[in-house]
């Protein structure tokens, strides 16, 4: 689907593709969507080989220097582009918001990591706010539950968006958690180092999908998704959970956790893209 | 039961999760004042407005502080009151204990202080000789159950009703046992009455203040109870307990600040009770106490004055950042085994008792972010605890693994192509193991993630090396 006339299609930015670690050690079939859906919003991608982590990991942890150098190694690779897009609310947040604050009061990384965040965004708000996308060619049969993760929605104030995009998905029926902006209990090193807390969200948020009568849960952030999944998996649910992406761009690999996603082609990968 | 302490949060948080009858009062606690916190937000316009005008005094006031704090000082002294300076919890406890020694105290009656649990009063106070009677009900049940506070304004959020019912009947004997203490308004009335005769008895009450007015030298508290009314008027001694941050410039910014405390606390648009002192009785005045103190705790505060944690003094101790955190949601308010649980706990507590003793607290967030989206002064509560954690590293307090693990991390992402080159094995080898069934149930190192939920398979081969292909692919297919 293309933008719509609101977003001057006329211009093709060229977007950058902040791909994040873990779509790309886990799931690449997020970054091929979202290159397609970037794509069908007109954009010209691109993706910079000098990319790995954002620093979040580091950051979150009280490790700033290290944050730093590798944030400095970011803002050089990604500075040169239209835009800067993330599949996360949580990577492209710890760019769009925690950069300029993790260069506060230096002379020449400040200004750099200021202009880097204001034209970084998460995904889906960025084919709806920017490029004034209101409808994808995807089909779906399935009844989702959207999780809205934590930095996505507070960060990055990402919350209509993705349920505007998911209703023009032909066959996909909407139904909202009891209690949506209650956190999955990923939070990074968090859902490793405080295991049984973290269980005890993860084990709310899963009840809490499962009494929506969703047969699939869809996320903006893998780290949720994975979370979530790992966990519907491990109690023996069948609820299928996607990347919002995936989604929208089509289905193309078995839902995160299953080996086989009914009903869609599986494999999925590399030559799969437009 | 052994002394909770915010060492062992780890477990005490896993005791927490096993405990029952902790666990239905939590859910039941998790949905109310979620609730009405909202409604009452929606129902004011300008709550907003509200929120940033509460942020305006208290940062005017905080740049200011040595002046309102002399002002309000010299008011409470012009007025015939005594104002105290405490360094630490133990001077703090040396002067209340002189106070009521001077007045030959044996029974002394409490509102509600968290600053009086700062200084471990109350088995102070019973070494001495002195017996302390809380008057606040949660107070109340939770000084017969022998435990702290689990929450900065509902200190019995813990307990269930039943518990309570228990706990009289052991307590308030001479009654029939076979009395009716199923509901709340039951058990309402029986403290009430045991209440009584304790307040007529104490010769000095004690309660903390939720603001210190500077232009008049007033303490106000806010209450649902009256107890707070009633333990500062009828004893000859009222001593208030406060810290540094009650302090505002006038009534009038004390009046906004209790439009947010109310709503953000329990969803009310005012506390039921509204109390101002401003010393002790005049000539004239039909009743009040002859003795006026208060006592000012630091305890560490002033050597967060000026650093970039100075914006935790705005607090107002509303508790909606405990109400709203998932993790206090799940583990309930002893398992922090600090004075101060949640978020705002989670901030404070390495100030008071120092970063060695409370590190565990700060980490034990997911960032979610929603105690800073609630807190109605807006403090930045997730960035002060990765400033804890930041101190922690700093001072190499935290884990060795963890900052080796963090060592590489940056090592190695900082250098994609060597990174890759590593990942591209790693993926490749989960994702065989993962291969049949879509997710891993073990794998070496990752025991935190895989004791509750399965580990989902990678799809084989990273991002970056799939897209170079099909970059190539593509080359080709053009030539
Ligand atoms: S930090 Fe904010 S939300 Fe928490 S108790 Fe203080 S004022 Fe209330």
């Amino acid at each position: 689907m293309p933008a719509s006339p609101t977003a001057s299609p006329a211009e093709s930015p060229t977007v950058a593709l902040f791909v994040t670690c873990l779509v790309d050690l886990f799931r690449p079939s997020v970054g091929f969507a979202a290159v397609k859906l970037l794509e069908q919003a007109g954009c010209t991608v691109e993706v910079p080989s000098a990319q790995a982590c954002c620093g979040q990991p580091g950051y979150n942890s009280g490790d700033r220097e290290s944050a730093q150098a590798i944030a400095k190694g970011v803002i050089a690779a990604f500075e040169g582009y239209d835009y800067v897009v993330a599949p996360s609310g949580s990577c492209g947040g710890m760019i769009a918001k925690h950069y300029p604050e993790l260069f506060a009061g230096e002379p020449v990384w400040q200004p750099r990591a200021e202009a880097l965040a204001a034209k970084t965004h998460e995904l889906v708000s960025f084919l709806v706010d920017i490029r004034g996308m209101t409808a994808v060619g995807s089909r779906l049969e399935a009844v989702c539950a959207y999780h809205d993760s934590c930095s996505s929605l507070r960060e990055m104030k990402v919350q209509a968006q993705p349920r505007l995009l998911l209703q023009s998905v032909d066959g996909l029926a909407l139904r909202e958690l009891e209690a949506p902006e209650v956190c999955c209990g990923f939070g990074g090193a968090f859902c490793v180092k405080y295991p049984d807390i973290s269980n005890a969200m993860v084990a709310d948020k899963t009840a809490d999908i499962a009494q929506t009568g969703a047969d699939t849960v869809l996320a903006g952030d893998l780290g949720c998704l994975m979370n979530i999944a790992g966990k519907l998996s491990r109690e023996g649910s069948k609820i299928r959970a996607w990347h919002v992406a995936e989604v929208l761009a089509g289905v193309e690999a078995p839902p995160i956790a299953q080996a086989e996603a009914p009903g869609s082609r599986g494999g999925g990968g590399p030559g799969d893209g437009p | 039961m052994t002394e909770l302490s915010p060492a062992r949060f780890n477990e005490q948080a896993a005791a927490a999760l096993k405990d029952a009858p902790l666990q239905r009062a939590l859910g039941n606690m998790r949905v109310g004042f979620i609730e009405k916190r909202r409604k009452a937000a929606e129902k004011l316009p300008e709550f907003e407005a509200l929120r940033d005008a509460g942020v305006a005094i208290k940062t005017h006031t905080l740049a200011h502080l040595d002046l309102y704090l002399e002002a309000w000082e010299q008011k409470v002294v012009d007025g015939g009151g005594r104002v105290h300076w405490a360094r630490d919890a133990e001077e703090g406890r040396r002067i209340v204990l002189d106070i009521c020694r001077a007045a030959s105290a044996r029974t002394v009656t409490k509102g509600k202080s968290m600053i009086g649990e700062e200084m471990h009063l109350n088995p102070f106070l019973e070494a001495h000789g002195i017996e302390p009677v809380e008057t606040d009900l949660g107070e109340y049940i939770i000084q017969l159950r022998r435990e702290t506070p689990s929450h900065i304004i509902a200190p019995a959020i813990h307990v269930n009703k039943e518990q309570v019912a228990d706990a009289f009947r052991e307590h308030h004997t001479g009654l029939p046992p076979d009395r009716a203490l199923d509901e709340g308004p039951d058990l309402l009335a029986e403290a009430r009455t045991q209440l009584r005769d304790r307040f007529i008895a104490a010769d000095v009450g004690i309660t903390g203040a939720n603001f210190l007015v500077a232009e008049t030298g007033s303490s106000i508290i806010v209450t649902n109870e009256g107890n707070g009314d009633l333990t500062q008027t009828l004893p000859r001694v009222h001593i208030v307990l406060a810290s540094l941050e009650k302090i505002v410039p006038t009534l009038e910014d004390a009046t906004t600040l209790m439009r947010l405390l109310a709503r953000s606390a329990t969803g009310q648009e005012m506390s039921v009770y509204t109390t101002v002192s401003t010393g002790p009785r005049r000539e004239g005045d039909p009743d009040g106490p002859a003795e006026y103190h208060v006592i000012l705790l630091d305890n560490g505060r002033s050597d967060l004055y000026g650093t970039e944690f100075q914006e935790v003094f705005r607090c107002i101790r509303c508790g909606a950042c405990l109400n709203h955190c998932p993790v206090y949601g799940a583990i309930g308010g002893h398992a922090y085994g600090t004075v101060y649980p949640g978020p705002i706990g989670k901030v404070l507590s390495p100030a008071l008792m120092g970063i060695d003793a409370a590190g565990k607290l700060p980490n034990a967030s997911s960032f979610c972010g929603r105690c800073e989206e609630v807190c109605p002064m807006r403090i930045p509560l997730p960035k002060l605890m990765r400033h804890w954690r930041e101190e922690e590293f700093g001072r190499k307090l935290s884990p060795a693994a963890v900052r080796r693990g963090l060592g590489l991390w940056a090592w190695a992402v900082r250098r994609p192509a060597l990174y890759r080159f590593g990942a591209r094995f790693a993926i490749a080898g989960m994702a065989f193991l993962g291969r049949r069934r879509g997710h891993l149930k073990a794998l070496p190192l990752a025991g935190g993630w895989t004791a509750h939920r399965n580990l989902p398979a990678p799809q084989g081969g990273t991002f970056h090396d799939l897209w170079r292909r099909r970059k190539s692919n593509r080359r080709r297919d053009r030539r």
